[in-house]
């Protein structure tokens, strides 16, 4: 009866969106009468930070600091339809959409500071700090606060714009069965280092090293704080989360969180995060989708480093105790 | 059922309210009071959403009777900025990213204070254990961890 060390490595592919009766979303843009730009919108932020990462993309699209734009995504009633925020596809569908949306409002609000400037339309340019100046001569030029100013008391227009990101519905080919479910691929890959103790099943992990592959980070500081939570995650579904340990039978099933087994802070595993940016051809700016990535290269690698430790082969989640301990006696029964 | 009075200081301030005989504090402050910065979660002391501290000691408001802190001091994370400066707490939170959907964020920040107003220079392992009792969902909790460290460092070069 020893502690046995072992180490296992995954790598996977993780799509981005879903291949339903399509996938779209839409948005909305439009400016308020100072200059504030709105991005209305009906998927969510539960916390992975989709407000923010929309208003950058409203504001480096238009040409606007980001605290000049708020996103606004209050009911799913009123706003733009959205699928939803799920499969990792928020940031580019959503961020697709707002592109567009924000494009047509940029048009538009060129258009407006034109007429007050007596130039072309496209002889514009943003300064990115608020203003419209004249390309080559900055000194022509006006405040964005005063373009709206004049869009809505001078000359009746609305700086607005509409977005449609649609990932047509995909059928299968009759001959093969070959389709498209989802576009736009991230990747990752884990190291999971393991000590198990053949004779309680415990296994503790050492060290979780990542490297996440992400078309590019939007927001480099939230997109480190997603994937840091997202490594814990997947250890936690590895090892511990399961609302039914005997399934199907419900007799010992958790029935409410105190019963739902999750790592706490006395159980980290030395964690690193390495973030590879490749840009996508068709994401906003060529993120792509690292929400539910983040949390499932853990799970093969750290099954596989227990094979590593014990020589068992455990591919029911979670891999319990009792679960290596009973792998351990079906191998030594032979 | 017939109403109680209690009174107690929360965040330094009177407060005095009749409420039900059984009612939780976290009731109180959330429903009565208004001050919804401790969170309910489970119910049933397991998860530290709704810590607060009762003079000096932390505590689980959704396990304590509203009508057993006549005459406490109540704190809670509402009540930790002062004069719209944010608590170095709060500020390393910020920092450190150590925030996502928020809903834990005020328990871990009560759990860190006591633990800093007792301690000011923890060990990481002390950091650990005074959050042990509080559950994130997250963060994967190493950037809490940082944020109370970072706190602590803050506090201790403002005392020299």
């Amino acid at each position: 009866m020893a502690i046995r060390r072992g180490r296992g490595v995954a790598a996977i592919n993780y799509p981005t969106g879903m291949n339903l009766g399509g996938d779209p979303t839409q948005a909305l843009v439009h400016s308020t009468p100072t200059g504030n730009f709105m991005v209305t919108l009906s998927s969510v932020d539960l916390g992975q930070g989709m407000k923010q990462i929309m208003a950058q993309i409203c504001a480096e699209t238009i040409g606007v600091p980001t605290d000049r734009v708020v996103v606004d995504t209050a009911d799913t009633d009123t706003g733009p339809h959205c699928m939803g925020t799920f499969a990792s596809r928020g940031t580019h569908r959503a961020g697709n959409a707002v592109i567009q949306a924000a494009k047509e409002a940029r048009q538009v609000m060129l258009e407006v500071a034109a007429e007050e400037l007596e130039v072309n339309a496209s002889d514009l340019e943003t300064d990115g700090k608020g203003n419209i100046q004249v390309k080559g001569a900055p000194q022509k030029s006006i405040s964005i606060f005063d373009v709206a100013l004049s869009a809505h008391f001078k000359r009746g227009r609305s700086i607005s714009g509409r977005g449609m990101f649609l990932i047509p519905r995909s059928y299968p080919e009759k001959e093969t069965g070959a389709m498209k479910p989802s576009t736009c691929y991230a990747h990752a890959c884990t190291v999971a280092e393991v000590e198990v103790d053949d004779e309680t099943g415990e296994v503790t992990v050492l060290t979780v090293k990542n490297v996440f592959e992400i078309g590019r980070a939007l927001n480099p500081k939230m997109v480190e704080q997603q994937l840091v939570g997202g490594s814990w995650m997947g250890i936690s579904h590895a090892l511990y989360e399961t609302t039914e340990p005997y399934y199907p039978n419900r007799d010992h099933g958790g029935t409410d969180f105190n019963q739902y087994l999750m790592p706490g802070p006395g159980d980290l595993a030395q964690t690193e995060i390495i973030v590879l940016e490749r840009p996508s051809a068709d994401g906003p700016f060529g993120a792509k989708g690292p929400g539910e990535m983040c949390a499932n290269p853990q799970i093969p690698a750290i099954a596989n480093a227990v094979f590593d430790a014990v020589g068992v082969r455990i591919d029911t989640l979670p891999i319990t105790p009792e679960r290596i301990l009973r792998a351990l006696k079906a191998q030594a029964a032979g | 059922m017939a109403k109680v009075p209690v009174q107690f200081t929360l965040n330094g301030s009177e407060k005095a309210e009749f409420i039900e005989s059984g009612t939780t504090l976290l009731h109180a402050l959330r429903d009565k009071i208004g001050d919804m910065s401790p969170k309910g979660a489970c119910h049933q002391g397991t998860c530290g959403a709704c810590s607060v501290i009762i003079d000096g000691e932390l505590r689980l408001s959704c396990l304590t009777l509203a009508e057993t802190c006549n005459g406490a001091a109540i704190r809670t994370t509402a009540g930790l900025a002062e004069g719209g400066v944010l608590h170095p707490l709060q500020r390393a939170f910020l920092d450190a990213f150590a925030t996502q959907c928020g809903f834990c964020t005020p328990g871990m920040i009560m759990a860190a204070k006591v633990l800093l107003d007792r301690t000011p220079n923890p060990s990481r392992e002390a950091v650990v254990e005074a959050l042990s009792g509080n559950i994130c969902r997250c963060t994967g909790y190493e950037p809490i961890i940082q944020a109370v460290l970072t706190a602590a460092r803050a506090n201790s070069q403002n005392a020299a």
